[in-house]
């Protein structure tokens, strides 16, 4: 996967004596000399064992297996992994942005969100009567004594109406930010801290209780989807099985995207955006594109993330979560596709251990983490691997 | 429950008497201005309502006697022997009616059980007597209390206080006492006058008088005479003009006050994002450090120099400077400086160092929050005009803000250090071909900027909570003044910061707290629109990459 492309370092001759501050230097990622494959063979096979233990050996471990059985993976554990996925998938579509095109967003945390308080919107309308308070109203609004929906609630007791708010939502929220953001030429440190406090202010917003989407506590107590009980061993596999098949779609996707010749603007793009520019490119289509596109991919993994934890609420607005992101997509290592997906189970991976074994230690860890990465990994873990290929 | 239905057994057992008690008592010979007997003894063995009734009736009586028996009566000194009502005091009895000497003092007393409702009465009445006190705290004091509960029985009591007042508040908080005694009155003629009276009232606290008058219920209005509610609003229009100037004001003045914290937050962000291009994540936690280093001073004062506890602030604000110009010329030396020229990865480690003070302080000090007090000069505040009160913390930190720029401003374009860091800022690699040890300037100027992110949290730790999140309550607004304001001059922060800090609180008034945060950002989107490079950039050819 990780192709030859040394010829291809020649692009990358010094560009002068930094002038200004604002010099963006480019990750050091993987430029493409000429136009690869999708897969390599190697790649292919990797990609079909993925598909078989993701989708086939997990969920009948989980399943056909007994608890008391030394081969049953556990509910606990499959939701752990899906719930581990949907940040992969995530920490993939900031690699689009970041590791690519050179854009460090810190609202992907946001649109991950939105996509996810759009799926809930559908789950609480499918709680139907069964709320405490026993309302077709969510419990939250007969708390707060609303007689009826509000008008962005309609029709989301649809569920391809709400299928398509997930990708609407965050996608038309991105398109406009970008498209004012990118037009402006607002980029580097700048583009990075308008966005925080876009997540910051949706974060207080949705924190309001007027803003009809549970307030604090956010939405929680779903019962079931398409009229399936949510709370089975089967419903869990299945939504396990579903992110991991829409994270290889995302994954081959953007490896699509990547290996075009949009992919090779977009790497122009992150390595001088002026000389794209004097070619004759207009850098605002490029970055638009993948921004949004991305954006998108957040509001998916969101959709699929809140069925499997059961709950969403503004918290996971929370500046912070964006930027964890992006720690996820420096550990494995920005400019390469498979390496965010590293790092985001890798990440996880140890947060729930550490948030388990020495809950006090992990953000001495995660600190430790940012500086290290940044530091010493630049190119993260599949960093290192590419190294040893070519010693 | 149980000391009105004791209460009542009294009465019961006293009943019978009752009759030849009073008579008893009206031929006595009164020995100094004696209280009405009907009215003491309905107090004592009374029912309730009656001796509700007795006590409000004592409170307009404006009799000096009257006050002594029901603070007595508060007190719990007045008993009841048989029919007799006495006042015991250290084994000391008077009679409560006559004020004759008791002697010996009856072995078979028992005390008067206040309920709840009874003692709200005696205290309303009991603050009627003490208009007429001469001490005005002591009038103050009543004044406010006859604020809510006074009922129409005291209405002559305040007319006559209100005519001998002499000092103006007191006058004006009797004055809507009675106001609001008279809105409550049966007679639409003495209503009418009353709400013509609050037209002319100097205290703010009127409008929610007057506001309920027009207040609707659904499709009804709450006050059906139409007349009352026009004159409600004519003069609810007039009060609402009178304090539009006071209000306005005030708001400029908690802009500026806003605007100011914003100011110490982002002037250390401007000068290190001028120097290096990167904005410091680990800024709000500079902040954080000034301020627990606030909250140890404090400590130190409290327990070895007590006797001067009012001036910690003096140590606190280089103690605090230090401690966080130490702690960033530090990351500077140890992280930052092998990031240059990767300014995404600097946020990204300077956000990890900010995870590890936040934690480092949680294990310090505890993830509570910690009590940082005003020095005793700090509090309360100076009354401009009727309805503006500034508060002294607030001016302290708008006077402290000021004398930060100036130092800040001398420092720059006064000193040596200052051209250096100038020169850096424009043109690293010609102030480094000239010779300037960039290296140093950056560490120097990195301190300068930690160390105004620790002033700044010695005075946020003077008006908000001090605990491990501080700095990042703060950062964001702090990031948005810095890219409003722009980079390489004091006065693109400055303006941005006050600018952003009214901005802020006029909308606030308009939409709310929330609302005016996203109307804010969404307002800093448009506006780098139009200049990308903030509103004071320096000109120049400095093409991007």
């Amino acid at each position: 996967m990780m192709g030859a492309a040394e010829p291809a370092i020649a692009l990358r001759q010094p560009r002068g004596v930094p002038s200004v501050p604002h010099e963006v230097t480019a990750p050091a990622g993987p430029l493409l000399a000429s136009r690869q494959p999708l897969l390599t063979p190697g790649g292919w096979m990797a990609f079909g064992v993925a598909a078989v233990i993701a989708l086939g050996i997990v969920p009948l471990l989980n399943l056909a297996f007994p608890a008391s059985h030394p081969l049953h993976i556990s509910d606990h554990m499959v939701v752990l992994s899906g719930k581990i996925i949907c940040y992969a998938t995530v920490a993939l579509a900031m690699d689009l942005v970041w590791g690519y095109t050179g854009i460090l967003s810190l609202c992907h945390g946001l649109f991950f969100a939105l996509g996810g308080y759009m799926m809930g919107m559908y789950l609480m309308r499918s709680i139907g009567t069964d709320g405490v308070y026993h309302s077709t109203l969510p419990d939250f609004m007969v708390f707060l004594d609303w007689k009826a929906y509000p008008w962005y609630w309609s029709f989301t007791d649809h569920f391809a109406y709400a299928l398509a708010l997930v990708v609407l939502v965050p996608g038309s929220l991105a398109f406009v930010f970008g498209y004012f953001a990118f037009r402006s030429r607002v980029k580097g440190v700048y583009f990075s801290i308008i966005t925080q406090a876009l997540t910051y202010a949706f974060m207080l917003l949705f924190f309001r209780n007027d803003t009809g989407f549970g307030g604090n506590n956010g939405f929680t107590d779903f019962k079931r989807i398409l009229g399936f009980p949510i709370h089975t061993s089967g419903m869990r596999a299945t939504l396990f099985a579903l992110s991991a098949a829409v994270l290889m779609g995302m994954f081959l996707l953007s490896r699509a995207i990547v290996t075009s010749k949009l992919g090779r603007v977009l790497t122009a793009i992150r390595d001088a955006e002026s000389r794209v520019m004097f070619c004759g490119y207009n850098p605002l289509h490029y970055k638009l594109f993948v921004w949004t596109l991305s954006a998108v991919m957040c509001g998916i993994a969101g959709a699929l993330y809140v069925p499997q934890v059961g709950i969403i609420n503004p918290g996971e607005m929370s500046p912070a979560n964006s930027i964890e992101i992006a720690i996820w997509t420096a550990v494995g290592g920005r400019g390469t596709l498979i390496g965010p997906i590293i790092g985001a189970f890798a990440v996880n991976g140890a947060k729930s251990w550490f948030t388990q074994a020495f809950p006090e230690v992990w953000l001495f860890f995660l600190g430790l983490l940012f500086i290290a990465v940044t530091l010493l990994l630049p190119r993260g873990v599949a960093g290192l691997f590419r190294t040893r290929e070519r010693a | 429950m149980t000391a009105s239905m004791r209460v009542s057994a009294i009465h019961f057992a006293a009943l019978s008497r009752a009759a030849l008690a009073i008579l008893l008592f009206a031929m006595s010979t009164m020995a100094w201005a004696a209280l009405d007997a009907g009215l003491v003894k309905a107090i004592a063995f009374g029912e309730n309502d009656a001796k509700v009734d007795a006590v409000t009736k004592l409170g307009a009586s404006a009799d000096p006697a009257a006050l002594e028996l029901l603070e007595a009566l508060m007190a719990g000194e007045v008993q009841t022997a048989g029919e007799r009502v006495l006042r015991v005091k250290d084994d000391r009895a008077t009679d409560a009616i006559t004020g004759e000497r008791v002697a010996p003092v009856p072995d078979a007393r028992d005390d008067i059980i206040l309920n709840n409702r009874l003692r709200r009465e005696i205290e309303t009445a009991l603050a009627a007597l003490r208009l007429v006190s001469p001490n005005p705290a002591v009038r103050r004091e009543a004044a406010k209390t006859l604020q809510n509960g006074a009922d129409d029985a005291v209405l002559p009591v305040l007319r006559k206080a209100i005519a001998a007042e002499t000092q103006a508040d007191i006058r004006a908080l009797l004055e809507l006492s009675a106001a609001r005694i008279e809105l409550g009155s049966n007679d639409r003629a003495v209503r009418l006058a009353a709400i013509r009276a609050l037209a002319q009232s100097r205290d703010p606290n009127t409008r929610s008088l007057l506001a309920p008058l027009l207040e609707r219920k659904g499709a009804e209005f709450v006050e059906p005479d139409a007349e009352v509610r026009a004159e409600a609003e004519l003069s609810l229009r007039r009060i609402e003009r009178r304090f539009a100037t006071g209000e306005m004001l005030g708001r400029i003045f908690t802009g500026v006050s806003l605007g100011s914290i914003l100011l110490l937050g982002a002037l250390g962000l401007a000068i290190t994002y001028g120097l290096m291009g990167v904005i410091n994540m680990a800024h709000g936690e500079l902040i954080m450090i000034g301020a627990y280093a606030t909250y140890v001073v404090q400590n130190v004062f409290r327990a070895r120099f007590g006797g001067v506890f009012d001036y910690y602030l003096v140590a606190a604000v280089p103690v605090a400077f230090a401690t966080s110009a130490v702690v960033g010329m530090a990351l500077e030396r140890t992280v930052i400086r092998f990031l240059y020229g990767r300014p995404l990865e600097t946020l990204l480690a300077t956000w990890g160092i900010s995870l590890i003070l936040i934690q480092s302080v949680r294990a310090l000090f505890g993830a509570q929050n910690v009590q940082v007090e005003n020095p005793a000069w700090m509090s309360g505040g100076i009354e401009v005009i009727d309805n503006l009160v500034l508060p002294w913390n607030r001016i302290a930190i708008i006077a402290f803000a000021g004398l930060v720029v100036l130092l800040v401003w001398v420092l720059l374009t006064r000193t040596r250090l200052g051209l250096f860091v100038r020169g850096v800022t424009q043109n690293r690699g010609m102030a480094s071909a000239l010779g300037v040890p960039t290296r140093r300037v950056d560490t120097y100027a990195f301190g300068l900027g930690s160390g105004i992110a620790g002033v700044a949290g010695c005075a946020l730790s003077q008006i908000g909570n001090v605990g491990p999140e501080l700095g990042q309550g703060v950062i964001v607004d702090s990031f948005m003044v810095v890219v409003l304001g722009g980079v390489g001059q004091l006065s693109g922060t400055i303006v941005a910061a006050l600018g952003l800090g009214i901005v802020n609180k006029f909308l606030e008034a308009w939409s709310g707290a929330v609302l005016a945060k996203i109307a804010v950002l969404v307002f800093i989107i448009v506006f780098i629109q139009k200049r990308p490079q903030g509103l004071f950039a320096i000109r120049g050819r400095l093409a991007e990459s």
